[in-house]
């Protein structure tokens, strides 16, 4: 019987004044009851929109039968037959704009909670999958690929490698594999642990990983073919942070996002059994709208500042997901939408001490669709903070290329590929923000897999 | 300290960098390549013990490990191939990093002079080393209690009026040392190079902590450096950003945890490890 509730089943959350004290996960995740019970909101619809609105076209209402019936195992491997990282889609994929953004019953109400199923479906079975793939045997065939970046496109992609019987080296730079899921998102959206998991579940399909590993510094693209490896695949993800290049950037207290993130999510900073220092803040200011300004000001929250968010649109163009968006403002973080910052004023020993913004407004829409901010005249102010945090975009990593010959990037340093997601070097294939610019987790998962696809049909056979 | 690590040692060159971490805990620090050994494949690191990360690294016995050391980081320094003569300053603890910079224009036949300064007799460090790779030594100490007294910034002056005729120099040493000795540099048309150590956390060019104003433009010590044309850097701010944890590394020292990210520039004494 299906159930026709206009809303999704809630899903627990901590408390947003006790969660604005700590790193534990917000949202506490379904239980089997309340997910048997959203389920039952799927129509099963003839078209399956939100089959074609996930990136690696998860076989949605098919799993979420499953789930109905209370068969998560069953559910889990029709996830797993496209998505190598359930438990984190489940956590931070947009979506409003992709799966639940096309369910039929989001039409009139609330979509399908795909998401929160999907989450559910995956830590059901985390635990229990790892010691089950342990006599999981997958017929090789004799050639062996290397996956730049532990990151989520490289992950996907070697975990479809694995599973079509290549044997597969990821080679990663820093010292634990997982990239922006480890160093950029942070413990109360995705909990580590979680990721390790995940990852610990590819390692098993066969894939090796070797950390501490730069390629392009400790060995090169030409040198890993002449090791043997038959294609090479690219996911080196975001780089260098942009800056708004106004006056004040390089004082005392201004991050990037990249910086501040890595610093609490990767070294752990905020811990007092870590080395790794954190600046200690009253006042931060966020300057950004996507999911990465959002996680900078919930983690600057948690460390005991006074947090702003700056941004230059209106809330609506905020390209950060709604729950983020949601989530920060219960727990207390100050949106200064049509807000824009001209110059960060230092101290006499160069520390920050305030911030000067003008007003914006809305004009005509720009190139990216969304209607173009403008200043208002005399609208100048100061607001005083010790921190600022810009989360403004990056650009792709220049290391590879700068160390590669015959790699072609664009006039933005992103990576050429062509439709097959190869790169203007034979056999070795890019994707994910080094290819797109700065993106979400499952669209870099998608090029992983298209490329593993591409790889297998090429070098897999024969 | 020879470290195992065949993955850094296969491709490194002078004035590159690894990044290391002791443990779990450990902060990712950045420490300069003084010298490598491909077919070992080990590279060696000399540091300064100023900090705790540094201190702990001091304690390791023969056959220890530690959890993560990953590189070549950063370029090689640009040395032009038409260069005959060169002039490289080390300044206190900069003389680690200064040292595998002779050593490998020695062993290219340029010629080198050095000029190395510490603040008294008791911190000169690597004196047999520069003496066996280097054409002419200068030692200078501020107090004059062995060499001359006086600056590095004195004697390269002195090379210079003297008509010592250098193609470039390289300085390496404290922010203030290389900005004066920039400075003189600049006073009589010598190009000089000199290499930064800002605060890094990746120093694969993703976090932008290392940034450094350079020509008025944002550059990346760690992608685009570690080497600067130094007429062209602006030391004050590097002076400054390399203070943003003072105030946490004070008290962090006396509870005990690590004392200085970077731990390459420091002006605390502190014992060497080679």
């Amino acid at each position: 019987m299906a159930n026709m509730s206009f809303e999704k089943v809630k899903m627990p959350e901590q408390d947003p004044s006790t969660r604005a004290g700590n790193f534990k996960e917000v949202s506490l995740g379904y239980t089997a009851e309340m997910a048997v019970e959203e389920a039952k909101r799927c129509l099963n619809c003839k078209n399956k929109p939100c089959i074609d609105g996930c990136p690696v076209n998860v076989d949605i209402p098919t799993f979420i039968a499953e789930v109905a019936e209370k068969n998560f195992e069953k559910a889990y491997k029709i996830i797993t037959k496209t998505n190598s990282l359930p438990a984190v889609c489940g956590r931070v994929c947009p979506q409003e704009v992709q799966c639940e953004g096309k369910c039929v019953r989001g039409i009139k109400n609330e979509p399908v909670a795909i998401g929160r199923l999907e989450r559910f479906v995956a830590d059901s079975q985390l635990s229990k999958v790892s010691e089950k793939t342990k006599t999981f045997s997958i017929k090789t065939n004799g050639k062996k690929v290397a996956v730049i970046g532990a990151g989520p496109s490289g992950l996907t992609c070697a975990g479809d490698l694995a599973k079509n019987g290549f044997a597969v080296t990821i080679f990663e730079s820093l010292q634990v594999a997982g990239g922006v899921l480890m160093y950029g998102i942070p413990e109360f959206r995705l909990p580590k642990a979680i990721v390790q998991k995940e990852i610990h579940n590819l390692c098993k399909l066969g894939v090796t990983i070797q950390t501490n590993v730069i390629v392009g510094k400790s060995i090169t693209i030409d040198e890993l073919f002449a090791d043997g490896y038959s294609a090479v695949f690219i996911g080196t993800g975001a780089g260098l942070p942009s800056f708004m290049n106004i006056k004040g950037e390089s004082l005392g207290g201004v991050f990037s996002a990249n910086e501040y993130l890595t610093r609490i999510n990767l070294m752990k900073a905020q811990k007092p059994n870590y080395d790794t220092p954190i600046f200690e803040s009253k006042d931060v200011v966020v300057v950004g709208g996507g999911n990465v300004a959002m996680d900078a000001a919930r983690c600057a929250l948690r460390t005991g500042a006074n947090v702003k968010i700056i941004y230059r649109r209106s809330e609506e163009e905020m390209p950060a997901r709604k729950e983020e968006i949601h989530h920060a403002k219960e727990e207390g973080i100050e949106f200064l939408t049509l807000n824009n910052p001209t110059e960060i004023i230092g101290d006499n020993s160069g520390f920050v001490k305030a911030i000067n913004c003008v007003k914006m407004e809305l004009g005509e829409p720009d190139l990216s669709g969304r209607r173009s901010p403008i200043v208002v005249q005399n609208s100048e102010y100061t607001l005083e903070c010790d921190t600022v945090i810009m989360a403004i975009g990056t650009s792709p990593n220049p290391l590879l290329r700068n160390t590669t010959n015959g790699l072609e990037v664009n006039k933005r340093g992103c990576l050429v590929v062509d439709e097959y997601l190869e790169t203007t070097r034979k056999n070795v294939y890019a994707g994910g923000d080094a290819v797109t610019g700065a993106a979400t987790v499952i669209l870099a998962m998608g090029a992983g897999r298209k490329s593993a696809l591409r790889i297998s049909e090429l070098i897999g056979v024969g | 300290m020879e470290l195992h690590a065949p993955f850094v040692a296969r491709h490194a060159q002078a004035g590159q960098f690894v990044i290391l971490r002791i443990d779990e805990f450990g902060e990712r620090i950045p420490l300069t390549i003084a010298n490598y050994d491909r077919v070992a494949k080990t590279v060696t690191i000399i540091f300064q013990v100023v900090g705790f990360t540094t201190t702990r690294l001091a304690k390791l016995k023969v056959g220890d490990s530690i959890a993560d050391v990953a590189g070549p980081l950063g370029n090689a320094t640009p040395i032009s191939e038409n260069t005959k003569k060169v002039c490289v300053i080390g300044g206190g603890v900069g003389c680690a990093i200064a040292y595998p910079q002779a050593l490998e224009l020695h062993k290219k036949n340029i010629e080198t002079d050095v000029i190395i300064g510490f603040r008294t007799k008791e911190l000169i460090i690597l004196e047999n080393e520069f003496g066996q790779v280097s054409d002419n030594l200068t030692i200078c100490t501020d107090d004059g209690s062995y060499g001359q007294k006086g600056f590095v910034t004195d004697a390269l002056e002195a090379k210079i009026l003297g008509g010592a005729n250098y193609d470039v120099a390289i300085a390496i040493g404290p922010v203030p040392m290389m900005k004066f000795t920039a400075l003189v540099a600049k006073k009589h048309n010598l190009p000089i190079i000199v290499s930064l150590n800002p605060i890094m956390i990746d120093g694969t060019g993703m976090c932008g902590c290392c940034r450094v104003t350079v020509g008025g433009q944002t550059k990346y010590a760690c992608v685009d450096g570690p080497d600067f044309d130094g007429y062209l850097v602006d030391f004050d701010e590097l002076t400054r950003r390399n203070n943003t944890y003072k105030k946490q590394e004070e008290h962090i020292c006396k509870i005990g945890r690590s004392a200085i990210n970077g731990e390459i520039g420091g002006e605390i004494d502190g014992e060497y490890v080679f």
